[in-house]
């Protein structure tokens, strides 16, 4: 496309840009607010971050949050990976319609129903609900994001080296190991990390299908928000922002350097050869 | 789920299968484990059944989507024919197992015919629908703007404009939706700064009106509809354009009538990303809409966790299901079809 801003582009930009990250902005600026009051500004004070680390409960959702997000999102990367290889690589397969359903369907599927029916599938089967339940309810919608990302990887990126590695007598699996995975590392990693923001967040799948002792940091952050703004949970909300934010910018730096040093190499291996 | 006769091509992509064994990973484990008797039988037992590494592989995560995404559903439409009643669990069995082998099935449409009588639930379905619709536009008027600004800017700076609409997409929806609160309430920021500036006298209710839902789905779904808008204008084939240009047709009528047609792809997946999910939403309608807004997941909500009544709340599921089912299959052609034409 044509390059060269007009003022339209510009504007629409900054005014976007703006609506996107105003709200952020000033939660952040209000969670370092000294009055309790949301719209007077009270001086400088770190004192709701105090606060917060001496509230217990919030402090164990926070922990059963982090534990629930990091063993969902291994999970969902083997699983989803695996699926995306097989939605970009395996051809045609009796039932190959339903499966690429299962793995759409979940990402618009509204979060009320998805929530419903996995929890009235536990109360069948008699499953306790807690921490397993919740983590099974989020290897299953992050799965499906994880199966994306790969496969859109998987679809861009040259198949006849893993030809090659198979015609010169490496078995399926060790090309798997040793030419694919190595090239679609990066989107397994996003894949990772969208998982693990993705359970972070959740709140209306977690309420349905968790149980006692299992109260996860959205939940508890929606309780508390049913009441009112508090300096608070600003407080809560400006640390998992920044949190989610430093691993996100980290990880696409990092994939974007390693994409320029491939995409250097591919030009250098062309010129020499 | 084995394809009889493999081709070759499927052949060669059957991971883990038994000639593997010499090298890989996986492929290494299995010859150290061929060694005990028990593990050989059983591999010579599975392959004798006709079962390949290659449908080992796709049994995995088939096997888990069809119990967790798929049984959980043919769940719910069991329930939404069952009767409330007081235990654990608060519903009545669709089958019940009687003396002298018989069994009793005991069903009831009950709840359906409530939801239709009933002008709340209606009401409720309606409503999502046009709050969702009306907000989809909305977006898609916003967000098209963004993406094609992003497009038209300098290279170098394409990175970080695709990095600032996706950090947003990454950071918790709670608490976006949760930063709009503070915003728009009575005493809130927006309406200090029109008032300092003049513009009002009176503070606005703003909070906990159906606009204030609209405020919050368009923000909170903005990146999905920029994302694939942004996809999309960036393969445009820019000599179109030019060639749009020479034959003497103006900027804003070539943006019409070239831009706009080719990017209907990127257009239409942006808006079913928004839809679909708009119309179940609960945190948005609950915690910046009134007591007078209605949306569909609101009503489950309630239905579920106040009043407790499972086998309704089933039932408002299965409806929202199928009023989605539509616009959900034509979602999933199009992924796939993207997805073939790529590859």
């Amino acid at each position: 496309m044509r390059h060269g801003l007009t003022w339209f582009n510009i504007a629409s930009l900054i005014l976007g840009f703006l609506f996107l990250y105003l709200p952020i902005a000033l939660l952040i600026i209000y969670s370092f607010n000294e009055s309790r009051l949301v719209t007077v500004w009270g001086g400088f004070s770190t004192k709701w971050y105090g606060e917060m680390l001496q509230n217990e409960g919030l402090l164990n959702a926070g922990w059963v949050t982090l534990k629930v997000a990091f063993t969902a999102s291994c999970f969902a990367t083997v699983l989803g990976t695996i699926a995306g290889l097989i939605m970009s690589r395996f051809g045609t397969f009796h039932g190959r319609t339903l499966f690429s359903g299962m793995i759409y369907a979940p990402l618009v599927m509204p979060e009320v129903i998805t929530g419903l029916s996995l929890l009235l599938m536990f109360v069948a089967v008699a499953l306790d609900r807690g921490f397993v339940t919740v983590t099974i309810a989020h290897i299953t919608f992050s799965m499906c994001y994880v199966a994306v990302v790969v496969q859109s990887r998987l679809v861009s990126f040259d198949r006849s080296i893993e030809e090659a590695a198979m015609d010169l007598g490496s078995p399926p699996a060790r090309t798997f190991f040793q030419i694919t995975l190595p090239i679609i590392a990066p989107a397994v990693v996003a894949g990772w990390l969208l998982s693990f923001t993705l359970s972070l967040d959740d709140l209306v799948i977690a309420s349905f299908t968790t149980g006692p002792g299992a109260t996860t940091l959205p939940m508890k952050i929606y309780s508390q928000v049913r009441l009112g703004v508090t300096p608070e949970i600003n407080a809560v909300c400006t640390i998992l922002v920044g949190l989610v934010a430093t691993g996100v910018l980290a990880a696409s730096l990092i994939t974007r350097r390693q994409e320029m040093k491939r995409e250097s190499e591919e030009r250098m291996a062309a010129a020499g050869g | 789920m084995a394809q009889p006769g493999d081709s070759e091509t499927g052949s060669k992509i059957a991971f883990m299968s038994g000639r593997s064994a010499s090298a890989g990973a996986l492929a290494g484990l299995h010859a150290r484990l061929l060694m005990f008797p028990p593990y050989k039988i059983l591999c010579a037992l599975l392959k004798r059944l006709g079962f390949s590494g290659r449908s080992a592989v796709i049994a995995i995560p088939y096997l888990w989507l069809l119990a967790f995404f798929l049984a959980p559903f043919l769940i719910v439409l069991k329930i939404s024919f069952a009767e409330v009643q007081v235990a654990m669990p608060p519903y009545t069995p669709l089958v019940t197992f009687i003396e002298d082998g018989w069994i009793a099935f005991h069903a009831t449409i009950g709840n359906y015919l409530f939801l239709l009588e009933d002008s709340l639930y209606i009401n409720s379905y309606l409503s999502s629908l046009k709050i969702a619709a009306v907000s989809t536009l909305l977006t898609l008027a916003i967000g098209y703007p963004i993406a094609y600004g992003m497009v038209r800017a300098p290279r170098r700076w394409r990175f970080a404009l695709l990095m600032l609409v996706i950090l947003p997409f990454w950071t918790s929806f709670l608490i976006r939706v949760y930063a709009w609160i503070g915003i728009l309430k009575k005493e809130g920021l927006l309406n200090l700064a029109l008032m300092n500036l003049g513009v009002i006298n009176e503070p606005l209710t703003i909070l906990n009106t159906d606009t204030a839902v609209y405020i919050g789905i368009v923000y909170s779904y903005l990146p999905f509809m920029v994302l694939p808008l942004y996809a999309n204008l960036e393969k445009l084939d820019l000599s179109l354009l030019e060639a749009a240009a020479d034959l003497g047709c103006r900027p804003i009528k070539a943006f019409w009538v070239v831009t706009v047609p080719l990017s209907l792809s990127g257009i239409i997946a942006g808006c079913f990303l928004v839809f679909i999910p708009a119309v179940g939403e609960f945190v948005i309608p609950d915690l910046l809409g009134g007591s007078e807004t209605l949306m569909i997941g609101k009503t489950l909500w309630s239905e579920f966790f106040n009043n407790r009544d499972w086998p309704l709340s089933s039932a408002v599921a299965v409806l929202l299901l199928l009023v989605l089912v539509i616009p959900i299959v034509l979602f999933q052609r199009m992924q796939e079809r993207n997805a073939r034409a790529e590859a």
